[in-house]
């Protein structure tokens, strides 16, 4: 009784804190969405009649086998592509074309080779011309000292480690105050060591402010140590095969992956995940199987 | 992190040597220096001796040996039609170099944005790139007023084509993601093409320039022997080159050659010095 009680308090509390800047964050949705690619003779559906919301100050996570189609609906949130039917809502208001609303870190870097990091970071900003010159050195000072980059903010991209890449990064997207962050296997190619370093530091920095999130991956561990909720997609045409509420405890180190709740989360994931990858297996070696 | 404070710290130590004992300790250079000094002793010894072993070396052998050629050199540098021909071929080459870069860009760059100037443009260009540069030499003879200025559109044929389409499928190629993080950032159209493409084509066109500089430097020489260099003095170095083969020295001859080698080298250090200084990011290679 004493545990739920306090467990409700924890919840209270973050529900509180996410009310609190809910008014830079917002909810995202798709509804009855289809895409496909293709000649209409040989046209295959990737998405199909999808429907997701995706609640404000959440950071959702959105697993599935590879080839699913995250990248297609990360493309489709970020207005980078249209739905050929249906609707890709923000706040309730269609998307129609990228924004700065919406930031998305890419799966390979995505910084200008040919522009430091600081030059980077400021590229939004500048090109708006929506803020003052000192101000905006400022902004970007204080994000080059979160993201821990103060020494490297003269460095080209290329002199920077994949890590440090990411960071950067992270900063370029921050600096335009997005409503949503949307990210797209942020952390493939890295290393395993700065993998998790960069897992940690980018929880950290979402408990900050609670900004509406969704982070595309394919690993399972890093899905459920970052998520609020998780989404476990099918193969396709890509659907929602379960929505799995991650509930534990925030502030998140990585031993949390070790208790026994991060466990179940992982096994129900690890199977649905299995069903579906076997899915495909069988598709694509019919004859072997029947 | 350490391993970038240990570069940087081994940098640091790397920066204190001169720049003459960092030259001077570079192993590349002096290999390149020996492979040099190699091949001249052995083009001097095939021609000094016509014959080994009772066969005549086919080809060495007729060539004067370098002692002459630079004894014929030394005497040519007191002669002013000499460095008058450098002057003329180098001004040559850098008027249609230059006009070839600035028409080459901006059209590459058009064909690369925009579909309509591409659908419009881009056929009767694909047509009249495979023509060489030399076979319009004699049209360009009658359509231009003056020797000079059909020279000078010659070599501008010469870069021109190489220029455009090393700008055209740099741009095109250009990665989708960064055009996507700009447009997400709220670039327009205006801040892309300044902002993304031309600084994204920017390597492949000092590559363009690069290629382009070779050929004009083949397509002067060649369009100098054709048309007997023009009324000026020296004629350039093509002529030079010509009217030494005609009055039968050919240590001149070779003078020529090897002075339009050293010319060549040295506008493609021009050109590459250029690409170091405009993107200050491929230094880092």
């Amino acid at each position: 009784m004493q545990q739920s009680d306090i467990k409700n308090k924890n919840n209270s509390a973050d529900i509180s804190s996410a009310e609190k800047s809910t008014e830079n964050s917002a909810s995202l949705e798709l509804r009855n969405v289809c895409r496909g690619f293709g000649d209409e003779w040989s046209r295959e559906e990737v998405i199909s009649d999808f429907s997701l919301s995706i609640n404000p100050g959440e950071l959702t996570v959105l697993v599935g086998p590879s080839g699913c189609g995250k990248t297609t609906l990360v493309n489709m949130l970020a207005g980078f592509d249209k739905p050929d039917t249906g609707q890709v809502l923000l706040n309730e208001k269609l998307i129609t074309g990228p924004g700065m609303d919406r930031m998305v870190v890419f799966q390979e870097t995505a910084l200008m080779p040919w522009l430091t990091a600081y030059q980077n970071v400021v590229f939004g900003p500048k090109i708006r011309n929506d803020l003052p010159g000192r101000e905006l050195k400022k902004k970007a000072d204080y994000l080059f000292e979160k993201v821990g980059l103060v020494e490297f903010k003269d460095k080209y991209p290329i002199q920077l480690s994949g890590g440090m890449q990411r960071r950067a990064e992270l900063a370029r997207a921050m600096i335009n105050d997005p409503l949503v962050m949307i990210m797209d296997e942020p952390f493939r190619g890295l290393d395993a060591m700065s993998r998790e370093l960069m897992q940690e530091f980018f929880v950290r920095l979402f408990e900050e402010n609670r900004r509406t999130n969704i982070f595309v991956t394919s690993e399972i561990d890093e899905a459920i140590f970052l998520a609020d909720r998780l989404i476990v997609l099918s193969n396709r045409p890509t659907s929602v095969r379960k929505i799995i509420d991650i509930k534990l405890p925030r502030p998140r180190e990585l031993n949390v992956l070790s208790s026994t709740e991060a466990y179940k989360y992982k096994r129900d994931a690890m199977e649905l995940l299995h069903e579906e990858a076997l899915k495909n297996f069988k598709r694509s070696t019919p004859k072997a199987d029947s | 992190m350490t391993d970038a404070v240990q570069s940087k710290s081994i940098s640091s130590v790397s920066k204190k040597k001169s720049k003459l004992e960092k030259m001077l300790t570079n192993k590349s250079l002096w290999r390149g220096v020996v492979a040099l000094i190699g091949a001249i002793i052995f083009w001097e010894v095939c021609s000094q001796s016509k014959v080994w072993f009772g066969v005549e070396i086919p080809w060495i052998g007729k060539v004067p040996p370098p002692t002459e050629v630079i004894a014929a050199w030394q005497k040519i540098l007191h002669y002013t039609g000499y460095w008058e021909s450098w002057y003329l071929s180098t001004g040559r080459v850098f008027a249609g170099f230059t006009i070839a870069m600035i028409i080459g860009i901006p059209f590459g760059l058009l064909l690369a944005v925009n579909r309509y100037f591409r659908d419009v443009f881009f056929p009767p260009f694909e047509i009249l790139r495979p023509i060489p540069p030399l076979a319009w030499v004699p049209a360009s003879i009658i359509f231009w007023p003056t020797t000079e200025m059909s020279i000078a559109f010659v070599t501008f044929l010469g870069a021109f084509f190489t220029i455009v389409i090393n700008v055209l499928g740099g741009a095109r190629s250009i990665d989708v993601q960064y055009l996507r993080a700009a447009q997400s950032m709220g670039a327009n159209q205006w801040d892309l093409f300044w902002k993304v493409i031309l600084p994204g084509t920017l390597p492949s066109i000092w590559t363009g320039a690069a290629v382009g500089m070779g050929i004009t430097w083949e397509v002067v020489l060649a369009s100098e022997m054709i048309s007997g260099g023009g009324q000026q003095g020296g004629g350039g170095l093509g002529f030079f080159i010509w009217s030494s083969y005609m009055g039968g020295t050919v240590a001149q001859v070779i003078v020529g050659m090897i002075s339009i080698g050293i010319a060549g080298y040295l506008s493609s250090s021009f050109i590459r010095y250029l690409g170091v200084i405009t993107m200050p990011w491929r230094r880092l290679f």
